[in-house]
């Protein structure tokens, strides 16, 4: 930065003043932040060691098997495991250190990413928008200290995930110099992205804008990298210019190597350098980037509360169904491989609890992944439908209200299309299922039982979702018990049997009541008895919502 | 017109736990008046507001608009009503512009040529940018977004519950002016305000509310008797005459630069006499600012006001 602001190229109306004063305040307001921030900051690093000590468990559990580790490997050989993993290094020879470096630095590496990301734009735009910087700007601090000091703490932050995970590591027998040299370079690499968004905002003019940019960016680096590993082992020239790529080509835990990270050091660098540019060329709650004007009229179809909450789901719809699809999709593309898994991991209690003892493997696996798909339809409606509190906590559920629409007509707006795009998320998730199955090369189940499968998961997603229509209607603080039962069912799907639960117990899970249509068929009764479940909550759900108090706004 | 008053309400009780929010108020609005809806935050206005709009159930007493039961006939009733709150929230990824339409498309109306008209003319008047996304307007453009979406519509009664807070005085001219207009149409108001000199300007008649019941009710003259104005006088001759004048209240006297310093409240009606007799106390420098409605409460109803903020 020194450099930059004294930097001859620099035209003198632009040079700034010097760099002392322009980082002025730079501490206190690192301070505020820390202070502001302190339970955030705590939170990341504890749920990223969490994710590492559960990986690390399954890890070390597999490297006991040196058949599973094998079958395992050539997994990662796949394509869809590669664009969910990592180049492969070390496949050949997969211990629990390549398995975790090849697997978990990508998750890793996202995760932080999105930390810095958020936590960058938050000290930095999103304060400028408010308006509360102008406050501070006013006082004795420099144009560049809310910058440095944003980037400051999220180091900080990404250090201390890194220390934090380096130990989780280590103590679970994993070398001590590869471990911290792996968590220190998924930190570096997540800063990478901290930067990005450090130059976002100062082009961008909103918060949103700049958050937006910079994970547009993060999903770029995610699909060159993916891309050029699937095109050639180890990853090709476009591997190389991700920053995900740099990090996992350490080569950590296999035949490490320091200087892809100089990469990264170099991005920050210039990254920095270029934010500071744009800093100190632009007003103070400028961007670079004008923002384009929306529309002075409305949409003709924009007529009443059932196409606004078109408006207001559609884009959720959409990156919910795109999103969970692919995973689906990639998914499906493993299951050809699974019977040689299950066999190599034949003596893992905690496996066979969750697959069962059934014949056919595959159809087996592809039932459980049908209440993968269920459970994150059901999330999606759940959400949605839980949107009504938000427009009545907000006010705008009263704006809309006091014009001529009945409460019924509001709330069906919302509930109905949250009912909808769960099944739409649902059925795209089990198609995706079977198109990554037969892309590669199973044909067997047919179309007909994936199909039936998507279906049968519907009458249970309505009964969940109209639970969470209820408890609003009814309880509207007690909202939260929707995402219990959420929890429940996903419990009860997975591990029923390892808890030994009793079937009263299990019963109380809607999805419980599917079966695996894959393996069992359909059970039409069941279903029905859902469905009637479904409208009663429902016909509950409107009776309470129409008779009782809005909350105040 | 109809023949039945635009709201009627006899003693409306409503509570929230154990708080009596509403306890005995009593509220007519008939065709064609203008009533101010007077009274400290928490006095239970919005309480008021709210059970007439139908989002609240009331627990005895009843609220009428237009003869209509506001619960039961509430979708009904709507069509011939508009209303403002005093906090308006918008759908952030609508544009203020948007937002106007679908709360107009609501209501029902639709003239779209004379709508459109009427819409550039008040995004005018209220200098309103309509395609900005409403995430990134200010509190004071978010109040003008519910403002032209309710003058947009011709309703028969305007329900306003602190319009105006957030916006600048040369807004609120331009609101008043608008209020002006729909009572030149004959339209009834309610508008719920703290802002003594903003009910002054434009209502006919007067309410207050305190602690969920009305205190004082009837038109503006009559409740002048209320108002107060304080005034500080430094004069070189003995104020002591002045105290005995009829109508000036709570005289304090202490010495000042070239003569002495007095301070007192005159009641409206007397203001006249009162100065000129102040006048012939060879005044040196003299100000009066009328008490605010804060200070009308502690004054009247003996202790301060449950929540002043």
């Amino acid at each position: 930065m020194t450099a930059l602001a004294t930097a001859p190229a620099a035209p003198a109306a632009v040079r700034g003043p010097a760099l002392g004063s322009t980082l002025a305040g730079t501490g206190r307001l690192l301070r505020v932040m820390l202070r502001r921030d302190r339970l955030r900051l705590l939170v990341w690093p504890l749920g990223v060691a969490l994710l590492y000590a559960g990986a690390l468990g399954e890890y070390v559990i597999l490297g006991d098997d040196p058949e599973a580790m094998s079958v395992r490997a050539t997994l990662m050989r796949t394509p869809a495991m590669i664009s969910m993993a990592g180049p492969g290094y070390g496949v050949d020879d997969y211990t629990p250190g390549a398995a975790v470096a090849n697997e978990l630095i990508l998750w890793l590496v996202l995760t932080l990413a999105v930390m810095s990301i958020l936590q960058v734009v938050r000290h930095t735009r999103a304060e400028e928008e408010s308006s509360r910087s102008e406050l501070v700007r006013a006082g004795a601090v420099g144009r560049h200290a809310s910058s440095v000091a944003a980037l400051l703490q999220v180091v900080i932050a990404n250090v201390l995930v890194a220390v934090v995970s380096g130990l989780v590591l280590v103590a679970y027998d994993f070398d001590a110099a590869e471990s911290f040299t792996m968590t220190f370079s998924v930190a570096l690499g997540a800063l990478v992205f901290g930067a990005v968004a450090l130059v976002a905002a100062q082009a961008m003019e909103h918060g949103r804008g700049a958050t937006g940019i910079s994970l547009a960016v993060l999903g770029g680096a995610y699909s060159l990298r993916a891309i050029g590993d699937i095109q050639e082992e180890h990853g090709s020239w476009l591997s190389w210019l991700s920053p995900i790529g740099w990090v996992q080509q350490t080569r950590v835990f296999v035949d490490m190597r320091w200087w892809p990270l100089g990469l990264c050091a170099a991005a920050i660098v210039l990254l920095i350098t270029l934010a500071a540019v744009l800093g100190s060329r632009r007003d103070f709650g400028a961007g670079l980037v004008a923002v384009r004007a929306g529309r002075s009229d409305a949409d003709p179809a924009l007529t009443g509360p059932f196409a606004l909450a078109g408006v207001q789901q559609r884009m959720a719809l959409l990156w919910t169904s795109l999103g969970l699809g692919l995973m689906w999709f990639a998914s499906g593309g493993v299951v050809e491989a699974v019977p040689d898994l299950v066999e190599s991991v034949a003596d893992n209690p905690v496996y066979s609890a969750i697959l069962g003892e059934g014949d056919d493997l595959i159809r087996t696996f592809l039932g459980v992944f049908g209440l993968y798909a269920g459970s994150g339809a059901a999330a999606f409606g759940v959400a949605m439908a839980l949107r009504a509190k938000g427009e009545e906590e907000s006010g705008r559920a009263e704006l809309a209200l006091t014009k001529p629409v009945s409460r019924a007509r509001w709330f069906a707006s919302g509930l109905v299309l949250a009912l909808a795009g769960a099944a739409v998320v649902q059925v795209t998730g089990v198609l995706a299922l079977w198109a990554g199955a037969a892309s590669s090369g199973l044909d067997e189940p047919g179309f007909d039982a994936y199909l039936e499968l998507a279906l049968a998961y519907l009458p249970g997603l309505a009964v969940i979702v109209a639970f969470a229509a209820a408890l609003y209607a009814w309880v509207p603080k007690a909202t939260g018990l929707a995402w219990v039962l959420f929890g429940y069912v996903f419990v009860v799907g997975m591990f029923a049997d390892l808890f030994g639960l009793p079937d009263w117990a299990r019963g109380i899970s809607p999805f419980w009541w599917v079966g695996n249509p894959m393996v069992d068929g359909v059970d039409a009764a069941h279903l029905w008895g859902l469905c009637g479940v479904a409208a009663l909550l429902l016909l509950l759900a409107f009776t309470g919502f129409r008779r009782r108090d809005l909350q105040n706004g | 017109m109809t023949a039945a008053p635009a709201i009627e309400i006899h003693d409306l009780r409503k509570s929230f736990g154990t708080v009596q929010a509403l306890d005995g108020l009593d509220l007519t609005v008939q065709p064609g008046e203008i009533r101010g809806f007077l009274g400290p935050n928490g006095a239970g206005k919005s309480t008021t507001i709210r059970v007439l709009l139908g989002l609240l159930r009331t627990d005895s007493g009843s609220a009428r608009l237009f003869g209509g039961d506001v619960w039961r006939d509430a979708v009904e009733l709507h069509k011939r009503i508009t209303y403002v709150p005093g906090d308006v929230s918008l759908w952030p990824n609508l544009t203020g512009g948007e937002c106007i339409d679908y709360l107009a498309r609501l209501s029902g109306r639709h003239d779209k040529k004379r709508l459109a008209a009427r819409k550039a003319e008040l995004l005018e008047r209220f200098e309103l940018d309509p395609r900005k996304k409403s995430r990134t307007y200010s509190k004071g453009n978010r109040q003008k977004v519910a403002l032209v979406a309710a003058f947009l519509t011709d309703a028969e009664l305007y329900v306003l519950d602190e319009p105006t807070s957030g916006l600048d005085p040369l807004m609120e001219a331009v609101f008043t002016e608008y209020v002006r207009e729909a009572k030149a149409a004959g339209r009834s108001v309610l508008l719920s305000s703290h802002i003594l000199s903003e009910v002054e300007k434009v209502c006919d008649t007067v309410t207050i509310i305190r602690n969920g019941t009305d205190v004082e009710s009837g038109t503006l003259d009559e409740l002048r008797h209320l108002t107060r104005t304080s005034v500080t006088a430094v004069v070189a001759g003995d104020p002591s005459s002045v105290m005995r004048l009829d109508g000036v209240h709570d005289l304090v006297t202490t010495p000042a630069d070239g003569g002495t310093r007095a301070t007192f409240d005159v009641d409206n009606a007397q203001i006249g006499a009162v100065l000129s007799a102040v006048a012939a106390l060879d005044v040196h420098s003299l100000t009066a600012t009328p008490p605010s409605l804060e200070e009308l409460f502690m004054r009247h109803y003996g202790d301060a006001p449950a929540d002043a903020r």
